[in-house]
């Protein structure tokens, strides 16, 4: 164990691609942690998900032993941070759990719209920033440049920064010696009650959970039983030790400053959420650390497998995922469209994509998901007030008195020269304008109240095209708004498709009527009879298309005898069929609902 | 005593047209010798097996390709006569395709001599711009005057073959080929709408060409159907018209799921009960390779699906005769949407399908059986 002066808590903090992953797989390399054999492109990204879609997106944490210059060893410790606003409580909780953060900056983009907001971020837990000019290999860098603009915009002085490349390892060695040199090592509280903040937590098939702490305050060792302070569980700690990138090292205690594991035979992740504090029964702390918050799915969509027969494939699935993922909810319900499924919660869209993609991709699951609702409150008549996630479940209108949405307080950041452009899609997606911050001469703060079921759905992505990649987002929920939330059936041949029906506000519904009646009726294949296409609002129609009936579908040629082909062709057919989703006498590829799924307000 | 048809493929073509994925290539002369006569071997030992197990004739002989007259007049003779030495029934109907381009009275007169009674001739249009497009090598006087030479030789039985959803084409060009057809007082016709087969010129060129699409070829098949009707040239199959009596015999054995026996590369046979079919090959079929297995067939299935492909229809005394039970509830229950919107009709004989319902016939046929 080292001494608590040569310890150092850091995060590594960055605008997407700026170099996060590499740089920490090059201070990996650097410090001998992993051997070059052993090292794979973006070590700390484990899932394939993360390694492709280049997002973090849980947090991972690894100790690094480091012989500095002045002959000191140094126990650093990296908690790399995942990258989206939808994990923006992760991204907090881990920087709470740090002394210090490396600020990558791309020698020749410079600063950048998360470059700003994670700084904020940094600094809003008081920490210490170490600059470091990454890419110095790229043609058009232009380091110089760079570290003014930082010095101007963040007012971080960078003479001294390093100017690395984290992709060659050229100078890497200096990002060490300035954390070393400018990150503080944390105080030494061992004489206090234990204060552990869990920032991550994972399941273990043979450990259960392992929860990823850093101790604030006390001690902590095998035998003691810790107290999750929010949930008030407790367990006998079995080990508790350090994170080293392919194992782990148990050791004899964790101490204030420490960062590491404890394993204690827990069962979900639940139990062991993000932020909770951990303290013994022994000798409890009178309080926990700021800044926990249980953080519950605010995004809601229904999950089905295609073909039937995986229901409880899908069940487990989802049930191994949720052991690893406190967030995620599920429960089942039935779709008279879709057959037998599960309403799943969500954090936002990113973390239900990156759910969908798991369920296909790790469990081989071939899913139909319907469109993504947020809880509504609706207030009825008699006085009852009911909360609605699923438009399936939503009350006759003639018995609704009113209904309300759930808000978010949101805080775009971008160049000035984009505040245009986004003031027109908050005004597009119902926002109420709060003010303007000018937060530096290249940059603002838009503060705005959005419905959430606004944003839920392409907002980060349109927001991140109309400026072109410039503006960051970052949001909070609020209070519930009185709102016109009105339901919208499909109707295909007459009866209402449940699962393509979904929430909207009135004025926006027949625009998008219009819309997903053409998208289906451009994706719904030509078949025997001609399919009306309704959008109705309680019974009335806003919105009509037609699929025409097909009317030429023949082997004109049936002789030369090759009739074993023609059965074949027929039987493919037959095939086809099945893949499809029945509705009365229409039947609808899951193509189109993907094409509902996927309709973009640009 | 059994009938069954014979189907002797001809390989070789001058030019590959566009649309068409049957087997053929250019070939030289001497391969053309050479093929007749390894393929009049085949016909001899085949047939002396098949009759060796049973007692069996050949009363239709179909002659296709590939362009069997680019063989030339004295190899089909050869042909025939190889069926003709006690295989072939006094009444048999005796087809040979070819291509009007360069046939001359000889020609005929060879063929017409040696017992061959039906002509096949591919006009596919009777507009030049289109015939260019498909490739073919005559303009349409060069198949007016092959089957006048034809008419005059003695053939009475020429059919013509006309392509619907050619690129460019319209009703009224349509109308120009049926015209065509009709003043040339020929009676039998078969019209088969294109379809994009791939590895063929069109498949891999179509975003070039102006075909086109399914509900405009849809209603140039129904004004087909129409005009030549009109004109007592009545359907009796999806894409084949004829005069009263003048149907193809050969084609209602693939229809009826009867028996017969295919040589040459790329033919397929259904002989007791049992598919196979010689290999795209033409060196291996000179070589004398065996015929590859294609499995079972004659099913009840494949025979619904066979003979709804015929105005006629699915017939339950037939059914009966040849299964010995009549045709299932369960088809006549999935085929009640489609009788009730005008696709299938029912009648005291059994089930048919109407002209709607042959251009939908693929989706009709997977929903029915």
């Amino acid at each position: 164990m080292a001494k608590k002066e040569n310890i150092r808590n850091f995060s590594i903090i960055a605008h997407i691609d700026h170099g996060k992953s590499t740089l920490a797989d090059r201070l990996l390399e650097l410090t001998e942690t992993v051997s070059k054999r052993d090292m794979t492109e973006q070590l700390l990204d484990n899932m394939d998900l993360e390694r492709e879609r280049g997002i973090t997106i849980k947090a991972h944490a690894v100790k690094l032993d480091y012989k500095a210059q002045d002959g000191e060893t140094y126990e650093l410790n990296l908690i790399d941070t995942p990258g989206h606003v939808d994990f923006n409580y992760e991204v907090s909780r881990s920087l709470a759990a740090c002394e210090g953060a490396v600020l990558i900056i791309d020698a020749s983009q410079g600063v950048e719209a998360q470059t700003l907001a994670n700084t904020y971020l940094a600094l809003d837990h008081d920490l210490e920033l170490v600059p470091v000019i990454n890419k110095i290999d790229l043609p058009a860098a232009d380091p110089d440049r760079v570290a003014n603009e930082v010095e101007e915009v963040i007012g971080l002085p960078c003479d001294e920064a390093p100017r690395v490349s984290a992709k060659t390892g050229e100078n890497i060695g200096a990002v060490l010696e300035s954390i070393v040199s400018l990150v503080p090592p944390p105080e030494n509280n061992d004489d206090k009650p234990l204060r552990a903040l869990v920032f991550d937590s994972v399941y273990d098939s043979y450990k259960g959970v392992i929860v990823y702490v850093r101790v604030m305050d006390g001690k902590i060792k095998p035998g003691d039983t810790m107290r999750m302070m929010a949930t008030g569980a407790e367990f006998t700690v079995v080990e508790v030790g350090y994170m080293r990138p392919n194992a782990m090292e148990p050791q004899k205690e964790l101490t204030s400053g420490e960062v590491g594991y404890i394993t204690a035979s827990i069962k979900t992740v639940s139990d062991a959420r993000v932020g909770d504090t951990v303290t013994t029964a022994e000798n409890s702390a009178s309080e926990a650390l700021a800044g926990y918050r249980k953080v519950n799915p605010m995004v809601f969509c229904g999950v089905y497998p295609a073909d039937g027969a995986d229901y409880e494939n899908l069940r487990e699935a989802l049930e191994k995922l949720q052991l690893n993922d406190a967030a995620l909810s599920f429960e089942p319900e039935t779709s008279g469209a879709l057959g037998f499924g599960f309403r799943c919660g969500f954090l936002g869209l990113l973390h239900l994509e990156i759910i969908q993609e798991r369920l296909e991709r790790e469990y081989n699951l071939d899913l139909v998901t319907t469109i993504p609702s947020v809880i509504y409150k609706v207030h009825l008549t008699n006085g009852d007030v009911i909360e609605i996630d699923n438009p399936s479940n939503y009350p006759d209108p003639a018995v609704i008195d009113y209904c309300e949405e759930p808000t978010v307080e949101a805080h775009i950041y971008a160049p000035p020269e984009y505040i245009g452009a986004i003031m027109n899609l908050c005004q597009d997606r119902r926002g109420v304008y709060v003010n303007t911050t000018h937060l530096a001469s290249d940059r603002v703060d838009l503060h705005y109240i959005l419905p959430l079921n606004e944003i839920i759905y392409d907002f980060f992505d349109v927001l991140k095209s109309r400026t072109r990649g410039y503006a960051s987002f970052d949001y909070e929920m609020s209070q519930y708004q009185r709102s016109s939330i009105i339901k919208l059936d499909v109707l295909l041949n007459g009866d209402i498709i449940d699962a393509l029906s979904f929430m909207i506000h009135s004025e926006k519904a027949y625009a998008k009527a219009r819309r997903i009646a053409e998208k289906l009726k451009d994706n719904i294949p030509r078949q025997m009879f001609e399919i009306p296409i309704q959008m109705a609002i309680g019974g009335k129609v806003i919105a009509r298309e037609t699929v025409k009936a097909m009317r030429k579908d023949v082997l004109a040629k049936c002789y030369g005898g090759d009739i074993t082909r023609k059965k074949k062709l027929l039987e493919k057919q037959k095939e086809g069929k099945k893949r499809m989703r029945h509705f009365g006498t229409v039947e609808v590829p899951q193509e189109a609902f993907m094409a509902v799924l996927k309709l973009d307000d640009e | 005593m059994k009938n069954i048809g014979l189907y002797l493929h001809i390989p070789f073509c001058k030019s590959k047209c566009p649309y068409c994925d049957f087997y053929s290539f250019s070939g030289k002369d001497t391969q053309k010798d050479q093929y007749t006569s390894v393929l009049r071997e085949k016909i001899l030992s085949s047939i002396s097996t098949l009759q060796s197990n049973s007692e069996c004739k050949v009363n239709t002989l179909y002659i296709g390709g590939g362009t069997p007259s680019v063989l030339g007049a004295k190899n089909l003779e050869s042909l025939v006569n190889a069926c003709n030495s006690g295989f072939l029934t006094d009444d048999a109907e005796i087809t040979v395709e070819c291509n009007p381009h360069g046939l001359d009275e000889a020609f005929f007169k060879v063929l017409h001599d040696c017992g061959v009674n039906r002509i096949s001739l591919g006009l596919q249009s009777a507009v030049d711009n289109e015939r260019r497009i498909l490739g073919r090598l005559s303009d349409r006087n060069q198949v007016e005057n092959a089957v006048k030479t034809a008419q005059k030789v003695g053939f009475k039985n020429i059919t013509l073959d006309v392509m619907l959803g050619v690129p460019n084409q319209t009703e009224k060009s349509l109308k120009e080929t049926l015209d065509f057809c009709v003043s040339l007082g020929v009676p039998h016709i078969s019209a088969y709408m294109l379809k994009l087969e791939e590895n063929t010129h069109f498949y891999k060129n179509q975003h070039k060409y102006n075909f086109p699409d399914d509900d405009t070829t849809a209603d140039l098949y129904l004004q087909m159907c129409e005009t030549l009707e009109s004109q007592g040239i009545m359907q009796y199959e999806v894409s084949n018209f004829a005069k009263s009596g003048f149907q193809s015999r050969h084609n209602l054995k693939y229809w009826h799921c009867e028996e017969y026996l295919g040589l040459g590369p790329s033919a397929h046979s259904f002989l007791d009960g049992k598919r196979f079919y010689y290999d795209r090959d033409f060196n291996a079929f000179m070589n004398g390779n065996s015929p590859i297995g294609d499995g079972f067939g004659g099913d009840f299935t494949e025979y619904a699906m066979l003979n709804l492909r015929l105005v006629e229809g699915l017939n339950e005394e037939k059914v009966f005769e040849r299964f010995g039970h009549s045709i299932p509830n369960s088809l006549y229950q999935n085929s009640k949407i489609f009788i009730d919107n005008g696709y299938i009709t029912k009648n005291k004989y059994g089930l048919a399908l109407t002209r709607k319902g042959f251009l939908m016939s693929n989706t009709i046929l997977s929903e029915i059986l």
